[in-house]
């Protein structure tokens, strides 16, 4: 039910005129958050390319940007999307691709006004860079799904509603075959969630365990079996999100490499330019994002889009390594100390104001989440350079046979 | 300008990327370079005639010099094609010539040098660096002395790009009035040209010995230290741009060895070993594009440039040095060899990322333009 999307001058004035309204109707300044998010909602400013009535106005998504800038630029409220960054962000293009409008219509609205907050369930113990070979199981009884198994690095799982979760509804199938996606309820009985204390002794993310816990079919996304397609949809807008904004220069750790150089850095030539060669190197990614951002735009994507969480991960681990080498014996210090205690998010910040000892710890995940920086390489390596794949020993064989451990 | 950064390219623009493209394809030759890289002279002439012919030498040069009247980003655009082919013709001497001309002469003397220049009967070349660690080339023991109306010039120059095949030298002096730039013609009295051994052949250098030479009061241009900083800035932004066409090259090369070449009964590229090496090969061409395409876009404002300069050094030295190196990694033997490619693009790499000044040393620039 996807109508085709309306281009050019059209499209843009109407964006335009529908903005404008919204400003009207509800002045940012004046204006509390929540409503002006379901007036932006109801505008069809949410997500401008999804289907009218769901939050869009059927057009295409590179007027997502216009919206952005134009909400920005009247200072309205836009932390939402930090707030509740999986679900507007990851969990809405789910939806939109493959809800049903009984599912779409229950769950976008509250989601982008964030009374309903929203967490992903894909990772567990067993299956990290191989995420198609989770064990999660899920038995269908009637007219639910009953679930049980063990979820890891689930972020915002204790601040959420929903969660978006895959599991294996039929072992004999290879692996990719036999998986089933679902929206579980987090507040639900049988749904076990503990904080998972990382290096730094926050607890940014989430173990969840499923114990016998209930899903009604309705809440199932596709079809079953479809579980790996809707989580390609799923990851995929991840990469969207992530990639759709480009930082300011010099900021995040380089910008805090800049700072402790010069607060109490060696003042060594040696570091200076090691400093400078690394504020190069990001700044080379910087520029890249936007050379990627405009080629998309331009509708001529090349391999520099596919470059920036690789090249982001080794360098942050660099950039903070590197800066903490430079402190002296302050290096050897952490000012936060270690206590072990969960990770109390402001959800209007969008960056955490760390010491430079804890960026370095924490940067370490960085070639770790999100596709561990083996798998970007090969996936550089074989959908971008076309190199073969490594033969496999888990395709075409039943999940029950994979060997694991 | 930082708001203002874009790399979109216009329909002429990529219109001439695909003519330079199509033009090196058909002349390049592998084992014309390899019998040159035996030579200190090495000169690509016909391929340098059809530059002239399409006018590409004086690309940047205003049309009333002779010149195309286009852009550092169109300089660029060809200097990354002939950096993919791995030309030996003495562009980028000519680019930086004609840019210090520009920059610091008057009217006539651009009127009288440029057309030279620019319709490639005549090849120019800096001459600014005497020492090894020279990383200033506005400073000068050579020097311009006047006596009676007339002007001397002594002093020895070294690491002279394409010096062996130029024909117009443009010699930075010491006067007591400060630094000058002078003309000279390779075939006055008292210019001696040593061609050196280099280590990339296809970039010939030579040591130019300058011994009591007479110059004209017309071929000299005072105050030229600006114009020689220009001029090497220039130089660098389109050796940046070679840089990205040489380590594209590599990661071309390497990417089709590694699924043609079989051990163990599979393509190379199949073991995750070479296949990541070719995935950090890709990130770092595509960020030393970025780079050197901003640089080359970046002289409207000075600002920016003073940051976009030393970057592009920075990034694309380093991208082509580990590229070229890690190409004959994947090769394995057959890199090693005098018959392969490989060896020509590693010493170009490790040539370019030398001359016209350290990296170390555009880092300390790079620092001090970005506040560090």
């Amino acid at each position: 039910m996807t109508a085709s999307p309306i281009t050019g001058v059209d499209a843009e004035a109407r964006v335009n005129e529908a903005i404008d309204k919204l400003l009207a109707d509800h002045p940012p300044g004046s204006t509390e958050p929540k409503v002006f998010w379901g007036a932006q909602f109801d505008a069809g400013l949410a997500w401008v390319d999804f289907d009218e009535g769901y939050g869009g106005l059927g057009v295409s998504p590179r007027f997502r940007e216009l919206v952005t800038r134009r909400l920005n630029d009247a200072d309205a409220p836009m932390w939402n999307r930090v707030a509740n960054i999986l679900g507007i962000g990851m969990a809405a293009g789910v939806l939109q691709t493959h809800g049903t409008d009984e599912q779409k219509q229950r769950w976008l609205r509250p989601m982008f006004v964030v009374d309903e907050v929203w967490c992903q369930l894909f990772s567990e113990p067993g299956a990290g860079s191989d995420v198609a070979g989770l064990a999660t199981r899920a038995v269908r009884d009637g007219d639910e799904w009953i679930i049980n198994g063990q979820k890891v690095w689930t972020t915002l799982a204790h601040l959420a509603k929903w969660g978006m979760v895959v599991a294996r509804t039929d072992p004999q199938q290879p692996k990719h075959k036999g998986l089933t996606y679902f929206v579980v309820d987090m507040e639900g009985d049988g749904v076990d969630i503990r904080p998972l204390y990382q290096i730094t002794g926050e607890a940014e993310f989430n173990e969840v365990f499923f114990d016998d816990a209930r899903i009604p079919d309705a809440n199932r996304i596709d079809d079953v079996g479809a579980g790996w397609r809707v989580a390609m949809t799923t990851l995929m807008n991840e990469r969207v999100a992530i990639g759709g904004n480009t930082p300011p220069r010099s900021s995040g750790t380089i910008g805090i490499a800049m700072d402790t150089w010069k607060q109490s850095g060696s003042g060594d030539v040696g570091d200076r330019r090691e400093l400078a060669r690394l504020w190069g190197e990001v700044e080379a990614m910087r520029l890249t994002a936007i050379r990627a951002t405009e080629n998309m735009q331009a509708g001529v994507p090349g391999p520099e889009g596919s470059t920036g969480k690789l090249a982001w991960a080794d360098l942050n681990k660099e950039v903070t390594a590197f800066t903490v080498g430079m402190m002296g014996f302050e290096g050897a210090t952490i000012p936060e100390g270690y206590t072990l205690e969960p990770t109390v998010y402001d959800t209007r910040m969008t960056e955490r104001i760390l010491s430079p000892q804890r960026w370095f710890l924490r940067s370490r995940a960085n070639s770790i989440e999100g596709g561990t920086s083996e798998i970007m390489r090969n996936i550089l390596g074989e959908r971008v350079l076309g190199l073969p794949g490594e033969p496999r020993v888990d395709k075409n064989i039943p999940w029950s046979e994979v060997p694991r451990g | 300008m930082a708001d203002a950064i874009t790399f979109a390219r216009t329909d002429e623009q990529n219109m001439l990327a695909s003519t330079v493209r199509e033009f090196l394809a058909a002349t390049v030759d592998y084992d014309a370079v390899r019998t040159m890289s035996t030579t200190d002279n090495a000169f690509d002439a016909a391929t340098w005639q059809g530059l002239a012919e399409m006018g590409l030498i004086g690309l940047h040069v205003p049309d009333q010099f002779g010149g195309a009247g286009f852009t550092a980003i169109e300089a660029g655009i060809v200097f990354e094609e002939l950096g993919h082919t791995l030309t030996a013709v003495p562009l980028l001497s000519c680019v930086m010539a004609s840019t210090a001309i520009l920059a610091a002469a008057n009217d006539e003397q651009k009127a009288r040098f440029l057309p030279w220049i620019a319709s490639g009967e005549k090849v120019a070349t800096l001459a600014v660096f005497e020492e090894s660690h020279d990383n200033d080339p506005t400073s000068s023991a050579t020097s311009l002395t006047q006596q009676d109306g007339s002007f001397t010039l002594s002093g020895t120059k070294r690491y002279v790009t394409d010096g062996p095949n130029a024909s117009l030298f443009l010699v930075s002096a010491s006067t007591p009035d400060g630094g000058a730039l002078v003309l000279v013609d390779s075939d006055s009295d008292g210019v001696e040209v040593i061609p050196t051994h280099a280590l990339d052949p296809t970039r010939p250098l030579a040591e130019v010995r300058f011994d009591h030479v007479s110059i004209v009061a017309a071929d000299v241009m005072q105050g030229a230290g600006s114009g020689i900083r220009t001029a090497i800035d220039m130089g660098v932004a389109c050796l940046a741009n070679e840089q990205v066409g040489g380590a594209q090259w590599c990661l071309e090369t390497s990417v089709e060895y590694a699924k043609t070449r079989f051990q163990f009964g599979r393509a190379i590229g199949s073991f995750q070993a070479v296949k990541h090496l070719c995935a950090d090969m890709l990130v770092a061409v595509e960020h030393a594009r970025s780079v050197a395409r901003h640089a080359a876009a970046s002289f409207d404002d000075p600002a920016e440039s003073a940051i976009a300069v030393p970057l592009a050094r920075s990034v694309c030295s380093d991208a082509f040095v580990t590229a070229a190196g890690d190409t004959i990694q994947i090769l394995g033997g057959i890199g090693f060899t005098w018959e392969h490619e490989a060896h020509l693009y590693l010493k170009r790499a490790k040539s370019a990322s030398i001359l016209l000044g350290s990296v170390y040393a555009y880092r300390d620039r790079l620092a001090d333009a970005v506040g560090i």
